[in-house]
């Protein structure tokens, strides 16, 4: 486990002697990350860095694992090996980390910074305290409940503590009525981001798919989290909600303390909003660096085009092509 | 359908099975010829028809008797032939009016009564104070237009706010949480020999002492029923509930030297007010007052007891539903996983729900042990949990009115059908209405699950408005675990 913390990520892809940013201040690391379903190894040793302030894109084929990371980072799954560490605070605050991991810790604060290692918390303690939201792949609204009372119930933490655990609430302190007013104006100002202000009072069921989307992510930023997990946001969205996602998504992170991590299908979405892939497949990470790096990288193509059996390539031209990626791919492979 | 598309936009929200075919075969165009057609429809019910000749032949066509020399067959053509063609009939006017076209008429029928509550939509909120007005006077109402017969009424009011009480309660953990609960009567037994027990054990324990005492016993009780079946999901939940209610029963029946076993425990107290005992003579209460002693003032007083207790169950609930604990039930029962990933423990929910509603139970408990002045293990069987589940669904999943309305339709109702003297008219003089009890409820049940399959009342108002107060329809509305 110490040892693992030494140096946190090591590379895939080969990189020019600098330490990229991402591994400079990362948010969040993880770390040998390996989640085992019977036989089935849905992920595998992988290990990345999501730097602050950041949009990392997490991509790959599909059934390649990258909703299993989600579920291992959000405490979903229990992983069956590894360590996601979390952090509040700049810089890699190892000696916090290597403290709260050799303690036996789930988290530990000094100051303004802390450190959370994810794979020892309970899910909701994740979104609570180490603050770390997420939208799920196939929507998961409170369908039943207005937009607004959707955005509330993110505030849930937040309220109680205000109408202590409900008793001030129940016999109407005033600390409780302000804190509600809050949380509301709060609401009302997600919903005015995500243009939803105009169906605050309607069940969250009846949007259309891609207002719903808008209201998840929405929802997961009333938690107010340093990190926002987005699993696919733009699946099943035309190209004007598409184009207003992302635009989104670069205001959360210009104006708001929150890195986003993201798991997206469209390449044109990832290399236009993305300072960080990272791609998966089969469960093992072929390719780690920044937009263009990623794109160019053989083993990326290879992976996307899918050349696990040439005898179904019949067009001579693409089998070339296909076999000079190949080529590449395992060259790159015997050489690192 | 829609709903095989990628880009089924509520798909995940929708409800499943029978009530999504249902809601769905609204949107559908008219099915295809063969489906409506008459022949088809005729065809369906001969086939019903003639199944029923087959299996009935057996049953109904063929009696026998044991006669001197062996058995002897009587046939009974007529009544077989009844049979079938009840079957016949019914089945073919079902397919003509419900099965076999594009607008069945049970559809029509919920949605004649739907628009009625669009078109007052503060029909709710007037019943509601009607109800309510009429709950405060109902002790003078009946002493004064029924005399003589006023004893008789109040009781069967104490018994409908009883039920009423036990409806909201339970309606927390099922209609709010979504914790299909069959075992609530567990909680209701644990209130009533918790006064029982401490009545009998120590003499200054008295109905107003032992009152919080039942509630927080049975909220324990609560919390250790909730504590293994924070787990489950769905059936499994039901299931261990309904067995814990009856393991509480079964102890109840059986620990005779604690708890009587089934010869219960009699000379239970009354309530007292503020000390004055409704007795007749020097310190009772009628004399303190300076009135004439009456027996019915004891029951007025319990009647407003009950009623108490059960207007404070209802603004809690409703004062708890705007809280964050609330809304935290709400969203458990819309969708569990994504209450997680906002940070809400969902164990301690479920636990508050669980400890809630079984505390009210608990009063209720301590309540009825009071008026009785006699329990035992008999009074809490599986049918009462049955009874207050059904009152709660037909009365439509957290709706408060709708308890009140299907309390007084169920409980009322069968007590009304004692009093119909036409009835035993009809059906001779042997007929008893309530041995048919459970018969009218469950075609009450069917009937009302029918044309309003999510019960009487089946909009949800919203916790939070910002501009306009829009009551939700049960379509959107999850229903929970175990449903
Ligand atoms: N709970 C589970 N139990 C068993 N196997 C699982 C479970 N969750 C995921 N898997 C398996 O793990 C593999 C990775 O699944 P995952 O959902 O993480 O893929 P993904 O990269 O998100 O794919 P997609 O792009 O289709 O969403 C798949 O083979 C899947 O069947
Ligand atoms: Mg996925």
């Amino acid at each position: 486990m110490v040892s693992a913390s030494q140096s946190a990520a090591p590379a895939a892809a080969p990189m020019t002697g600098e330490q990229r940013k991402w591994d400079i201040d990362p948010v969040l690391t993880v770390e040998h990350l390996t989640m085992r379903f019977g036989g089935l190894v849905a992920v595998n040793d992988l290990s990345f860095n999501v730097g602050r302030g950041d949009i990392t894109a997490l991509i790959g084929p599909n059934g390649a694992g990258k909703t299993t990371v989600f579920n291992c980072v959000t405490g979903f799954y229990k992983p069956t090996e590894g360590r996601t560490v979390m952090r509040h605070g700049a810089g890699l605050l190892q000696d916090m980390v290597d403290e709260v991991t050799a303690g036996g810790l789930r988290s530990i604060r000094d100051g303004d910074k802390a450190v959370f290692l994810l794979e020892r918390m309970p899910d909701f303690e994740i979104s609570q305290f180490a603050r770390v939201a997420r939208t799920f792949q196939n929507i998961r609204l409170f369908g039943g409940m207005t937009v607004l009372e959707n955005l509330m119930v993110a505030q849930h933490n937040t309220l109680m503590t205000a109408s202590i655990y409900t008793i001030g609430g129940l016999i109407g302190l005033p600390g409780y009525r302000v804190a509600e007013k809050a949380a509301k104006e709060k609401a009302v100002y997600w919903l005015e981001r995500t243009r939803l202000i105009e169906r605050a009072d309607d069940p969250a069921a009846d949007l259309p798919y891609g207002d719903q989307r808008r209201l998840e992510i929405a929802r997961a930023m009333c938690t107010e989290p340093h990190l926002l997990c987005l699993d696919e946001p733009a699946a099943g969205l035309n190209p004007r909600e598409s184009a207003e996602l992302n635009e989104l998504l670069q205001f959360i992170r210009a104006e708001h303390a929150t890195s986003i991590l993201l798991i997206e299908h469209d390449m044109g979405v990832v290399m236009e909003i993305s300072d960080h892939v990272v791609v998966l497949d089969y469960g093992v990470k072929i390719a780690d660096g920044d937009a263009i790096q990623v794109k160019n990288d053989p083993k990326v193509i290879a992976a996307y085009l899918g050349v696990d059996d040439e005898a179904e390539i019949d067009i001579p031209e693409v089998r070339k092509d296909l076999e000079e990626v190949e080529q590449a791919a395992s060259d790159e492979g015997s050489a690192s | 359908m829609a709903a095989g598309t990628p880009t089924a936009p509520t798909a995940s929200n929708r409800p499943q099975g029978a009530q999504r075919a249902l809601e769905e075969r609204g949107d559908m165009p008219p099915a295809a010829d063969h489906r409506t057609s008459m022949a088809g429809s005729l065809r369906d019910a001969a086939t019903a028809a003639f199944l029923v000749f087959v299996l009935g032949f057996f049953f109904l066509g063929v009696r026998s008797d044991i006669a001197p020399g062996g058995l002897t067959l009587t046939f009974r053509w007529g009544l077989l032939a009844i049979a079938v063609a009840i079957v016949f009939g019914a089945r073919l006017l079902l397919n003509i009016f419900v099965f076999r076209t594009a607008r069945p008429l049970t559809q029509r029928m919920g949605g004649a009564i739907s628009a009625q509550g669009r078109a007052f939509p503060n029909l709710g909120k007037w019943l509601g104070r009607a109800l309510f007005a009429f709950a405060v006077i109902l002790p003078f109402f009946f002493t004064y237009f029924f005399p003589g017969r006023e004893r008789q009424y109040i009781d069967l009011a104490i018994l409908i706010m009883t039920y009423i009480m036990l409806g909201w309660g339970l309606n927390i953990v099922v209609g709010l949480a979504g914790l299909l609960d069959l075992g609530y009567v567990a909680f209701y037994a644990v209130g009533a020999y918790s006064f029982a027990l401490l009545a009998q054990h120590f003499e200054f324990i008295g109905f107003w002492t032992a009152l919080p005492l039942a509630g927080l016993l049975a909220a324990f009780w609560g919390i250790i029923l909730g504590f293994p079946v924070l787990r489950l999901r769905g059936d499994y939940l039901a299931i261990v509930t309904l067995a814990f209610g009856e393991i509480i029963r079964v102890v109840l029946l059986n620990w005779y030297e604690f708890t009587g076993g089934p010869d219960g425990i009699s000379g239970i107290p009354k309530p007292t007010f503020f000390g004055l005992e409704f007795v007749r003579g020097e310190g009772g209460f009628a004399d303190f007052f300076g009135i004439p002693f009456h027996n019915i003032h004891r029951f007025i007083y319990l009647y407003y007891i009950i009623f108490i207790l059960a207007i404070i169950t209802n603004l809690v609930t409703l004062r708890l539903r705007k809280m964050p604990v609330g809304r935290a039930w709400e969203a458990l029962r819309e969708d569990e996983i994504a209450c997680r990933s906002l940070g809400i423990n969902t164990t301690n929910t479920k636990l508050t729900a669980f400890a809630l509603g079984a505390m009210f139970g608990g009063f209720a408990g301590s309540f009825f042990a009071t008026r009785q002045g006699f329990i035992s293990p008999e009074s809490f069987t599986f049918l009462e949990s049955a009874i207050i589940l059904a009152i709660v669904v037909l009365g439509g999943l957290g709706s408060q009115i709708g308890v009140v309305i299907s309390s007084i339709v169920m409980i009322g109702g069968i007590e009304l059908l004692r009093n119909l003297g036409f009835l035993s008219q009809i059906f001779g003089p042997n007929f008893e209405p309530t041995q048919y009890r459970m018969l009218i409820f469950g075609i009450a049940m069917v009937l009302i699950m029918v044309w309003k399959p999510r019960g009487l009342v089946s909009t949800r108002e919203p916790t939070a408005v910002l501009k306009e107060k829009k009551r939700i329809g049960a379509d959107m509305v999850a229903q929970g675990e175990g449903h």
